[in-house]
C-alpha cells in the first residue's frame, strides 16, 4: 500500500507540472503545501517559475534518480493497460494522417474488384462497389474518433458548468440544475439521442450535438459532488473572503482541482459515445453513405452476411479495438488519478 | 416508508413535467415547418395549412405544449401519421414483443452474471477469473448489432440452429417463440452481462473482506453456505441499482436488435417511425420509455429500502 501511494503521489507531481496551475497538487492536503494559495501566490509563481512544494524537496531528496524511460518501462510492466495507450496514438496518428496511411482512396469504385474476401493487395477485402475496405476503416477512424472526441468535449463542459455553478451556489440555483440534470437522466440516453438526432436530421454535426446532450448528466454531477466537497475547505473561504470575483473563485481554484476525476470519465465516456456514434450510424441517422464511417459501413455489409461475411469484419474490428483501448486506457488512467477506488485486474484477497 | 414514497413522488413531479416538455419540443427541433417536413417538398399549403391545424402547429407554444400535456395525461398521444391509428394503440399492441426481448436478456444477464462473478471472486487471479474479466471487458466493448450479425452468422448461417429472425407470438407456437428469441435475447443481454459481472464481482471481493465472513467462516460454515447464503445476499444489493440502470440501456438496445432480427417490437416501429417521419410515434415512444425508466428506478430505489434497512435517506 505504501508502495502504491508513492507511486500516485509522484505522477501527481507530473500531473501539477501540467496544470494549469503551477504548483497546486489536487487531492493533497493545503496544510502540506508552503502557502495559502491565493491571488498572491499567482502572481508568485507565474513571476518564479512552479512553487516549490514539501513534495517536491521530498521527491529531489530522494526518488529523483531514474530516467523517465527506465520510470515509464517499470510504470508499464506493473500496469499493462499502460500499452493501450500505444494503440490509441496509433489510431489518433491514423485518424490524423489517415490521407498519407490509407493504401487507397476510399471513395473511388473499382467495379472490377468487388465484393472480395481479403488479400494482401486488400487486407479487410473490397465492398460491394470494390472500394478498399482497409482504407475505409483508416478514414472511418477520423469521423468517429472526432465524433467521440467533440461530443464530449461539448457535453461535458456544459455539464461541468452545471455542476459548478449548481454545486457553488446551492440553493434555487441548485435545484433548478438538478432537475434539468435529473430531467435528462430520466432519458435512456441512446434513445435520447436517437431521438434529437432523427429531429434535427441526419448529418454528422447533428450527431454530436446529439451524443453531447446526452452526456451531460454524468459530468454536472460529478463536477457538483466534488465542488460541494472542496467548498468547505480553507482555501475556497479563504479566497472568498478576501473578495475574489465568483467566476475567478469556479474557475481558478475550483475547477482545476476537479480536473482529474473529469479527465478520468472523459476517457471512459468518450468509448461510449464512439459505440453510441456506431450504432447511430448503423441505423441510418449519423453520417450517410459514401462517407467512410464504421457502422454505415457495417450496416451496408449486413446486406450480403449470407455470401461475403468477412465484409463487416474491418470495421467491427476497428470499434471492438478502439472501444477496448479507450476503456482499458481510462481504468488505468482512475487507478492511478484515483488508488482508493480501484477494481482492478490484480486484486488481493483473504488467502 | 410511505412518506418516503411520497417524498420521491414529489421530487419525480417537476422532473417528470420537463421530461414531457422536452419530448413535447422534439418535433420543434425539426428544421423548419414540421408540417412541410411530414408531408414533403410537392404538398399543396392548403394540406400544409390543414396538417398544421391538425398538429396544432398554428397556435402557440405554449397553448400546444398545455393541450399536448393535458392529452397525453388522458392517455391520448396523438394519431400516428402512417399507420392511421392512435399512437398509444400502435404502441400497446407491440409492447408484449418488446417485454418479452427485454425482460429475456436481463434474465439471461443476471442468470449468467451472478454465478460466474462468485465463482470468479472466491477465486480471485484464478483461470476463471481471468475468462471472466476478459469477457467482461468485450462484453462492453463489442456494439449489440456486431454480436447480433455474428449470432446470425454463426448459429443461423455455419450451425443451423436458430432462425436468423422473425417472430412467432407464444401464444400460436411456444417453441417456435422460443427458439426465434434465443439470438436476440442473447445479443441484446451480453452488455449487460459484461457490466453484472463485473460488479458482482467487485462487490463480492468487497464483501468477503467483511468481519461477519470470517465469523461465519470462524463459526466452521461451509464455503457454500458463507459464500451464497452470507456474501452474495449483501452483494447483490448494488446489482439492483445497476440492474435499474440497465433497463434503460436495453429498453435502448430493442430498437437496434428489433431491427435486425425483424421483431414488430416498439423498437422496430420507432426506427421505421423516425424514417417516416411519424413524429407523434416517436414523442409517445420516447415519453413512455423516460417515465417507464423513472418508475424503474424508484421501484429499484424502493426495493433498496425494503431490502437493506440500513439505508436511509435524506434527513
Amino acid at each position: 500500500m505504501a508502495n502504491n501511494t508513492r507511486r500516485a503521489l509522484s505522477f501527481r507531481k507530473l500531473w501539477a507540472r501540467m496544470h494549469f496551475f503551477p504548483g497546486r497538487l489536487d487531492g493533497i492536503s493545503f496544510a502540506q503545501q508552503p502557502d495559502f494559495p491565493g491571488e498572491a501566490d499567482i502572481a508568485v509563481s507565474s513571476a518564479g517559475g512552479p512553487l516549490p512544494t514539501l513534495l517536491d524537496l521530498e521527491v529531489s531528496a530522494g526518488a529523483r534518480k531514474a530516467a523517465l524511460p527506465v520510470r515509464v518501462l517499470k510504470e508499464v510492466r506493473e500496469d499493462p493497460r499502460w500499452l493501450f495507450s500505444i494503440v490509441l496514438a496509433v489510431l489518433v496518428g491514423v485518424a490524423i494522417f489517415a490521407p498519407w496511411v490509407a493504401p487507397y482512396d476510399p471513395l473511388a469504385y473499382h467495379p472490377a474488384i468487388a465484393a472480395q474476401p481479403p488479400t494482401l493487395a486488400h487486407p479487410f477485402g473490397t465492398d460491394s462497389l470494390g472500394r478498399d475496405q482497409l482504407s475505409r476503416v483508416i478514414y472511418g477512424t477520423r469521423i468517429s474518433l472526432s465524433v467521440g472526441v467533440l461530443s464530449i468535449l461539448i457535453g461535458g463542459s456544459i455539464g461541468t458548468l452545471f455542476g459548478l455553478i449548481g454545486g457553488y451556489f446551492k440553493g434555487w440555483v441548485d435545484q433548478i440544475f438538478t432537475i434539468i440534470v435529473d430531467a435528462l437522466l430520466a432519458f435512456p440516453s441512446l434513445i435520447l439521442a436517437l431521438a434529437i438526432a432523427a429531429s434535427l436530421g441526419t448529418s454528422i454535426a447533428n450527431l454530436v450535438i446529439a451524443l453531447a446532450v446526452v452526456r451531460i448528466p454524468i459530468y454536472a454531477r460529478l463536477a457538483r459532488g466534488q465542488v460541494l466537497q472542496l467548498q468547505g475547505l480553507d482555501y475556497v473561504s479563504a479566497a472568498r473572503a478576501s473578495g475574489t470575483r465568483t467566476r475567478k473563485i469556479l474557475f481558478n481554484h475550483v475547477l482545476p482541482n476537479i480536473t482529474s476525476p473529469l479527465l478520468v470519465q472523459a476517457t471512459i465516456s468518450i468509448s461510449f459515445a464512439i459505440l453510441d456514434e456506431s450504432v447511430l450510424s448503423y441505423l441510418g441517422l449519423g453520417s450517410q453513405p459514401p462517407t467512410p464511417e464504421w457502422g454505415t459501413m457495417i450496416n451496408e455489409a449486413q446486406t450480403y452476411l449470407f455470401t461475403d461475411p468477412w465484409m463487416m469484419l474491418g470495421p467491427a474490428l476497428a470499434i471492438v479495438v478502439t472501444v477496448l483501448s479507450l476503456n482499458l486506457f481510462g481504468d488505468a488512467l482512475r487507478d492511478r488519478l484515483d488508488p482508493r477506488s480501484w477494481t482492478g485486474l490484480s486484486i488481493r484477497t483473504r488467502q | 416508508m410511505t412518506t418516503f414514497v411520497a417524498r420521491r413522488l414529489l421530487f419525480m413531479l417537476p422532473v417528470a413535467l420537463l421530461v414531457s416538455f422536452v419530448t413535447f419540443m422534439l418535433i420543434h427541433l425539426v428544421p423548419g415547418d414540421p408540417a412541410r417536413v411530414l408531408l414533403g417538398e410537392e404538398a399543396t399549403p392548403q394540406s400544409v395549412a390543414a396538417l398544421r391545424q391538425q398538429l396544432g402547429l398554428d397556435r402557440p407554444l405554449g397553448v400546444q405544449y398545455g393541450l399536448w400535456l393535458w392529452q397525453a395525461i388522458h392517455g391520448n398521444l396523438g394519431e400516428s401519421i402512417q399507420l392511421q391509428q392512435p399512437v398509444i394503440q400502435a404502441i400497446w399492441q407491440r409492447l408484449p414483443v418488446t417485454i418479452e426481448l427485454g425482460v429475456a436478456s436481463l434474465i439471461f444477464s443476471v442468470a449468467l452474471a451472478v454465478p460466474l462473478g462468485v465463482m470468479a471472486a472466491t477465486n480471485p487471479n484464478g483461470r476463471l477469473d481471468w475468462l471472466v474479466n476478459v469477457t467482461s471487458l468485450l462484453g462492453t466493448a463489442i456494439p449489440s448489432f456486431v454480436l447480433g450479425l455474428l449470432l446470425i452468422l454463426v448459429f443461423a448461417v455455419f450451425i443451423r440452429i436458430f432462425p436468423p429472425g422473425g417472430y412467432v407470438p407464444f401464444s400460436e407456437d411456444p417453441l417456435g417463440n422460443l427458439r426465434d428469441l434465443v439470438l436476440p435475447a442473447v445479443a441484446l443481454g451480453v452488455g449487460a452481462v459484461a457490466v453484472n459481472l463485473r460488479q458482482v464481482r467487485t462487490s463480492m471481493l468487497e464483501v468477503l473482506h467483511e468481519d461477519y465472513i470470517r465469523t461465519a467462516w470462524a463459526k466452521g460454515l461451509r464455503p457454500r453456505q458463507v459464500n451464497y447464503r452470507h456474501a452474495l445476499r449483501n452483494a447483490l444489493m448494488p446489482l439492483l441499482t445497476i440492474v435499474g440502470l440497465q433497463v434503460g440501456a436495453i429498453l435502448a438496445g430493442t430498437f437496434v436488435i428489433e431491427t435486425i432480427f425483424l421483431w414488430p417490437g416498439i423498437g422496430a416501429l420507432t426506427i421505421q417511425s423516425i424514417f417516416s417521419k411519424d413524429y407523434p410515434v416517436v414523442q409517445g415512444v420516447v415519453l413512455l420509455a423516460a417515465l417507464s425508466y423513472m418508475a424503474v428506478n424508484l421501484f429499484v430505489d424502493i426495493g433498496y429500502r425494503v431490502l437493506d434497512p440500513r439505508v436511509s435517506y435524506g434527513k
